[in-house]
């Protein structure tokens, strides 16, 4: 790799009360890469999202974000500095409308036009999400309120999109539709790291990968070659 | 029938101050899932600073317009600074804590505002008189003074900004992201301790809005005002759905008529036996029925949403 690293994580440890979630985990994100963590439940996908989101604080380790340690940063100010989770369960706001739920995305922005012009970007992007703009989010579809989610994390300008489990309960052809989405957004030049159980998805769609198993990183590469290795067949891909 | 309208008269009256105390109440518990119950000696500063501040103003010979609106700012912004410190000093610290120890400190905080009161202001009731005559209107056979319409024209726009602010800004639009699920807004960049300072500051500023109110219709102010009044509007939130904003202007609303066509007609309806003292019964007769038929409230969502 000759660019600096975007994101890079050293030995990362992570405890809930006695339980070490995360056992010190390492990994790099470079600009622009599309990267995915898969692994099975309970392995530490969410924790690890959640340390770099700043939603969990690590119990040691380090974060290093465009060169500088993220670790005193608070987490409502990460967004500001480009990184934003879409989490697990979405995290829509199912008491606002639509529209509100993406000017909550924007909370950080102060460009009152350009904030409309992103809006108008993201009902481009999510025409569904257009014609329902002024119903409550609550009453919309699984795969309708990940759109939401998305779209609401794209109007911050994300440099660093962290996508938690998007494809989570959704039918065959929404799982698709988002997938595609994901595409666009990479090809965009938006960094992704992208948490995922669907392994062979998520493979298919990034450059890189690393597999999690219980709290440590068992194995990284280019995404076609995990695709193709036997470890991760038999683990994850059910051949 | 005479009766009847004034009864009405008052009830909306002091309903206009109920509902602006149970804004507060429910505006807090929206966010935090506590009862902050030192709110109703929040009221009762509010009643003192008023009047402190208005005799200041008039010995200084301000002009008694100008004197009324400085002493209510005044009383607003010391209001302000006390729910701030409030939230800071008694209920960030227990913010993971179990539920019951920030409802324990609440009453720890009561009780330190009306001995504090108590200490500065004296045990005895001040009158409360504002600067100018009140005029009484009559409408058919029932009175309403100067002092009573200012009261409800004044919560009706107060309410009215309040639901502008919380469902048109930026801020308000935090506010009820931050209500609904403080890690996602968290996630979208919104300081959930700075949403959770505002909300404090802007039940505070009402409640001493309450508190000139309520000072100015009944002409007195005591130390112990507040514990009375805050059960009160306590309740008017809880009838209403707790949380639920339009809920607690409603509820504060029916329950001023509730108590006030309570009192009105309890001694005709009991032949006598039960004067018109027994008003506060029938405040905390509606929020036992309403925690047993309806405990979600009249507006308020179903409890199993929330779990």
């Amino acid at each position: 790799m000759t660019k600096t690293p975007l994101l890079e994580v050293q030995d990362l440890k992570v405890s809930y009360g006695g339980i070490q979630a995360l056992k010190g985990i390492s990994l790099t994100i470079a600009q622009g890469e599309l990267v995915t963590l898969i692994g099975s439940n309970g392995a530490g996908k969410t924790t690890t999202l959640k340390a770099l989101a700043g939603l969990l604080h690590p119990a040691s380790g380090k974060v290093d974000y465009q060169d500088k340690s993220l670790l005193h940063i608070p987490a409502h100010q990460r967004v500001a500095n480009g990184i934003s989770l879409v989490p697990e369960g979405r995290g829509i706001f199912a008491r606002l409308t639509v529209e509100e739920n993406l000017l909550m995305g924007a909370y950080v922005r102060s460009d009152k036009t350009e904030t409309a012009t992103d809006l108008e970007r993201q009902y481009a992007l999510f025409p569904r999400l257009a014609e329902r703009r002024t119903q409550l989010a609550g009453t919309l579809s699984g795969g309708e309120q990940q759109m939401v989610a998305m779209a609401r994390a794209l109007m911050s300008h994300p440099t660093l999109l962290m996508l938690d489990e998007p494809s989570m309960g959704l039918a065959p052809l929404m799982v698709e539709k988002i997938f595609e989405t994901i595409r666009d957004i990479s090809a965009q030049g938006v960094t992704i790291l992208l948490v995922e159980q669907n392994a062979k998805l998520a493979l298919e769609a990034a450059q890189r990968g690393y597999v999690l198993e219980s709290g440590a990183i068992t194995l990284s590469g280019a995404a076609s070659e995990l695709l193709g290795s036997d470890a991760v067949q038999r683990a994850y891909l059910g051949a | 029938m005479d009766i009847f309208f004034q009864q009405i008269i008052n009830g909306l009256v002091q309903g206009s101050v109920y509902a602006l105390v149970a804004l507060g109440y429910t505006m807090v518990y929206g966010i935090l899932g506590l009862i902050n119950f030192a709110h109703g000696e929040v009221v009762m500063i509010g009643a003192m600073i008023a009047l402190t501040a208005l005799q200041a103003l008039l010995a200084a010979a301000f002009a008694p317009v100008l004197a009324v609106l400085f002493s209510l700012m005044i009383a607003m912004a010391v209001c302000m600074a006390l729910g701030y410190s409030i939230e800071r000093i008694a209920y960030r610290p227990l913010r993971h804590a179990p539920r019951l120890a920030p409802l324990i400190t609440a009453i720890g905080v009561s009780i330190v505002l009306q001995n504090l009161a108590m200490m500065i202001w004296g045990r005895e009731y001040h009158s409360f008189t504002l600067p100018f005559t009140s005029t009484s209107h009559h409408l058919g056979g029932a009175v309403m003074n100067d002092v009573q319409i200012g009261i409800v024209i004044v919560a009706l726009v107060i309410m009215a900004g309040l639901m502008w602010l919380v469902h048109h800004t930026r801020t308000g639009r935090a506010m009820r992201a931050v209500a609904e699920n403080p890690a996602a807004a968290t996630l979208m960049g919104v300081d959930i301790n700075r949403v959770i300072s505002v909300t404090f500051m802007l039940g505070s500023a009402l409640a001493a809005i309450a508190g000139f109110m309520v000072s100015a219709n009944y002409g007195i102010v005591h130390y112990y005002m507040g514990f009375m009044l805050g059960l009160k509007a306590f309740t008017a939130a809880v009838l209403g759905g707790i949380g639920n904003l339009r809920g607690a202007m409603l509820g504060g609303v029916l329950l001023g008529l509730i108590e006030s066509l309570g009192a009105g007609y309890i001694g005709d309806l009991t032949g006598g036996f039960l004067g018109s003292h027994y008003q506060d019964v029938f405040a905390f007769f509606v929020l036992i029925a309403v925690l047993v038929f309806r405990p979600s409230g009249l507006l308020g969502e179903k409890l199993a949403e929330r779990a």
